[in-house]
């Protein structure tokens, strides 16, 4: 009886030992999503900003290091999310869960928190970083994790919906078609006033915009009401992300 | 308690899209019992023991399970199970014997309990010289006996095992037979499918033969073969073209005479002198055998084919 009890108290974590089980061999692969966001600091802040110059008053490195946080946090999480497809279409991992007294919510749950907890290693090692080259400029930095965690529920979540979609290998082509422009275009490189009226709109639809405006705001220190609205926003898409998942991935195996 | 039934079912059908795969079937599973499900490719025993698993729900019909409703209470009743599904489905990203623990984890086992349990039951299966080896190089027997041992670690009520030996050799499959034998003698119930019928009559107290998702007969294996078959078979295969089986009619004595590709089977009480007459009239055999019944021939006079085809 109590092992029922434990289990309905949320199997997710079981989902968690599972993956730490496996990582725990090869711990090393984590730590390669660290350095992309660096490579990206140094070259365009650091190079490229020296011919830039400043941005609306505060230096180029200043202005992309939130930025580029926002975006590993999201490359992160989806980069974890992908793991998903491959242990739903071939490794049969879920099949062998989902005939335990885990059940789809709980796999969803556990597989968007382990890429949440990846991306936030992430976060947190970038942070450090910036931190130390003087490019945080408030104490609002503090919830700077938080706000990366909230970041990575919502493309975690995304993501792994988006698995259950997934045909085949090919249909990564077409992630990889969404997650690159908006990694370009959504003000990570310059403010979203470039562009003119009409393409603004678009650009403050996508997820990874309000992700870098609730961390620009909080680490150059003017969060302000319209702040609210992006964690909303990204606890609304984590939150469809997981419900679309629990779904699909009963719908599918649970048939 | 323990009048009620493990499992009940009555009017249960399985629909994917328009195709029946399981078409109405009543059964009842006691407890401490073994019980099979026996038939061909496509019969419908893997839909049935999915939707026993409670992880398929049934299109239509009653069901309880340990006297619980699979649709409500599907968590708990998957947490007195034990289930070794048709294709294995091993973690390859863990060893042997993390693939146990966690399965255990994932029915809120203490750790601590799993590292004694997960060591118990590999040596039951023979596997505790491979436990820290990872899973993908196993034999497919090694698996299988890992998917069995998994299947334990939750100590079941009862166990769901679909085609628990196909694929092993002989060895390995009277490896198999024995655990699950012990299993049942420790009180443990069965359920399983198969399409060996010697698989059946060693494991099953009690089998069902399905065909497209019908139930066709029920009862114990002796019952089966006394109620559908003769006492005993001669088997015959000719070099060229076998005769009209009118002409094997050994007056009285012929039950029933089936034509298969390869050879054609006689049924009669007394085997023996069935050949010997045939022998007498000069019929030219490349050979002849006299055999027992078994649940094949059960099975080839209720559906008109073969089990294994
Ligand atoms: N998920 C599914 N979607 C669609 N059709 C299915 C599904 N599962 C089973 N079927 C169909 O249901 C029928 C019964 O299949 P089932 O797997 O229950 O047979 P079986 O008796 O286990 O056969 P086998 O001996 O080959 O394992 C088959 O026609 C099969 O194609
Ligand atoms: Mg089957």
């Amino acid at each position: 009886m109590s092992a029922i009890a434990a289990v309905t108290a949320g199997g997710a974590r079981f989902l968690l030992e599972r993956n730490l089980m496996v990582y725990r061999r090869i711990w090393l692969v984590i730590f390669s999503g660290f350095f992309e966001p660096l490579f990206y600091l140094f070259s365009m802040g650091f190079g490229l900003g020296h011919f830039v110059g400043h941005v609306n008053g505060i230096s180029y490195a200043s202005f992309i290091a939130p930025a580029l946080l926002a975006s590993s946090a999201m490359n992160g999480a989806i980069y974890d999310a992908t793991n998903v497809f491959w242990k739903l279409r071939y490794a049969k991992v879920y099949d062998a869960i989902l005939s335990t007294p885990v059940g789809p919510a709980d796999v969803a749950v556990g597989e968007s928190v382990w890429a949440v907890f990846r991306g936030l290693i992430y976060s947190f090692g970038f942070l450090i970083v910036i931190a130390a080259l003087g490019l945080v400029h408030s104490w609002w930095a503090l919830l700077a994790l938080p706000a990366a965690a909230l970041i990575g529920s919502a493309f975690a979540g995304l993501g792994v919906a988006a698995m259950t979609y997934f045909r085949s290998w090919q249909d990564f082509e077409l992630l990889a078609l969404v997650q690159l422009p908006m990694f370009l275009f959504s003000t990570t490189f310059y403010p979203i006033t470039v562009y003119p009226h009409a393409i603004q709109w678009i650009v403050r639809v996508t997820p990874l915009y309000h992700a870098i405006q609730l961390l620009r705001t909080l680490i150059l220190g003017s969060p302000g009401l319209p702040q609210l609205g992006d964690a909303a926003y990204l606890a609304v898409l984590a939150a469809v992300g997981i419900v679309i998942a629990t779904r699909r991935i009963h719908r599918q195996l649970l048939s | 308690m323990a009048g009620s039934p493990l499992v009940h079912a009555r009017g249960l059908v399985k629909e994917f899209g328009r195709l029946v795969a399981v078409d109405g079937i009543d059964f009842d599973v006691q407890r401490g019992e073994a019980f099979g499900f026996l038939g061909p490719n496509g019969a419908g025993k893997t839909s049935t023991m999915r939707i026993v698993g409670c992880i398929s729900p049934p299109t239509a019909g009653t069901l309880r399970v340990l006297d619980l409703d699979p649709v409500a209470d599907g968590a708990r009743i998957r947490a007195k199970l034990g289930v070794v599904p048709q294709q294995d489905t091993l973690d390859s990203e863990l060893t042997v014997r993390e693939n146990i623990l966690i399965y255990g984890r994932y029915f809120g086992l203490a750790r601590a309990d799993l590292r004694e349990k997960a060591a118990q039951l590999l040596d039951f299966v023979q596997l505790s010289e491979r436990a820290d080896d990872p899973v993908e190089p196993l034999s497919g027997g090694m698996k299988r006996r890992l998917t069995i041992a998994r299947s334990l670690v939750n100590d079941p009520q009862v166990l769901l095992l679909d085609e628990p030996t196909t694929g092993l050799d002989p060895q390995a499959r009277h490896l198999v037979w024995d655990r699950l034998f012990r299993l049942k003698q420790q009180g443990a119930s069965l359920i399983l499918t198969t399409h060996y019928m010697d698989e059946a009559e060693q494991l099953c107290d009690r089998l069902v033969v399905m065909d497209n998702g019908k139930i066709v007969a029920e009862g114990s294996p002796l019952e089966l073969i006394r109620r559908y078959s003769t006492r005993e078979v001669v088997e015959l295969r000719f070099a060229d073209r076998p005769p009209e089986p009118a002409e094997l009619r050994v007056d009285g004595l012929v039950d029933r005479i089936e034509s298969l590709p390869d050879r054609i089977l006689i049924y009669t009480e007394d085997g023996d002198h069935v050949a010997t007459a045939l022998h007498e009239r000069g019929l030219e055999t490349s050979s002849v055998l006299v055999r027992r019944s078994t649940l094949e021939d059960v099975f080839l006079h209720l559906t008109g084919r073969s089990l294994v085809d």
